[in-house]
């Protein structure tokens, strides 16, 4: 029993990130305990709009880790418990939301962008190496003698249109 | 080729993000509301202490055979004596069927608020540490629901009902539910 009790503090010392979760919640089995923290660390508490149950302090908060923790001693698997709290809350209580029909946006769009810029900029480095350099530009005569009455006047050339 | 087009692009980028916050802006939606997972689907099973001495617990079968309304209320929450007055109107003018469940709140403090302001509630239940209401998918107080009559939740209010949602949706769904 003493171990059992030590093994739980050494649990709940080994989450630092679970601020919220009072000694009275912890459970007496470490494993579950452990569990729980994990499942608490990516549920979204309800009143809070971003914030995981496990650092939350909202009293729906708290009784939401209750209730985890009570399917988990129930003997529920982890996706049990996701799923008892989606059927009731939603995706929404999800702080990792799923990949489906009206997320894909949110999953692919991001690394789609990147994958067009990635090839928008090779495609544009590879035509860049193959085309040769512009010549350097040739005088005409012409030019050349204007040049060089120019140098010649030390004036300022009049704008030529 | 031309490539003159990309100076556009920063363009259409600013065009994009006012797009999207000028429907964020007129448009109805509520970034703060979370929706219900629960309508369209059965109630949560319910098993409450009476709230009235003398009663019998408010159970699943309190629900069934006609369309209810079910209101989590407590005498601590503003919200609820609002919408109070509103309940009292459904339940004796329109004659609904109202079941209340009383969320963490001493049954003193819910009795003494059901006497001052009125009882709508044919049935009325305890949930003193929150445990029905998170089975019911609340995420505070008042909260209502609308039950029909085989059990499958209608519709799901978060947040004290206004009169408009009392016409426009409450009652045509006890019509329709029945």
């Amino acid at each position: 029993m003493r171990r059992r009790a030590l093994l739980a503090a050494a649990a709940a010392l080994a989450a630092p990130a679970a601020l919220a979760t009072e000694p009275s919640e912890i459970l007496t089995d470490p494993a579950l305990e452990v569990r729980a923290r994990a499942i608490g660390r990516t549920l979204r508490c309800v009143v809070c709009q971003n914030q995981a149950i496990d650092d939350s302090t909202a009293e729906v908060a708290r009784d939401m880790r209750r209730a985890v923790r009570e399917r988990l001693v129930a003997g529920d698997s982890d996706p049990a418990v996701y799923a008892f709290m989606v059927a009731r809350y939603g995706d929404y209580v999800l702080l990792k939301p799923p990949f489906k029909a009206g997320t894909w946006a949110l999953w692919l769009g991001a690394p789609a962008v990147l994958a067009v810029a990635a090839v928008a900029l090779f495609v544009a480095a590879r035509r860049r190496a193959r085309s040769p350099a512009p010549a350097a530009p040739v005088l005409s005569d012409a030019e050349r003698q204007r040049v060089a009455s120019l140098l010649a006047s030390g004036r300022d050339p009049a704008p030529e249109r | 080729m031309s490539t003159r087009w990309l100076y556009l692009l920063p363009l259409a980028t600013l065009g994009i993000v006012a797009g999207f916050f000028a429907w964020s802006l007129t448009s109805d939606r509520n970034p703060a509301s979370i929706g219900s997972a629960l309508v369209g689907r059965p109630a949560p099973t319910l098993n409450a202490a009476p709230l009235r001495e003398g009663e019998t617990a408010v159970t699943d079968a309190s629900l069934r055979g006609r369309p209810v309304v079910v209101n989590f209320f407590a005498s601590w929450c503003a919200p609820c004596q609002l919408e109070h007055p509103i309940l009292m109107r459904l339940a004796e003018r329109e004659g609904a069927t109202v079941v209340g469940i009383a969320y963490k709140n001493k049954p003193a403090d819910a009795l003494a608020f059901l006497k001052r302001l009125g009882d709508p509630y044919k049935h009325a239940g305890l949930d003193p540490d929150g445990k029905i209401a998170i089975d019911w998918g609340l995420s505070g107080v008042p909260e209502t629901y609308v039950i029909d009559a085989r059990g499958i939740v209608r519709l799901h209010f978060r947040g004290p009902i206004s009169e408009r949602d009392v016409k426009d949706s409450i009652l045509p769904a006890l019509k329709a539910g029945s």
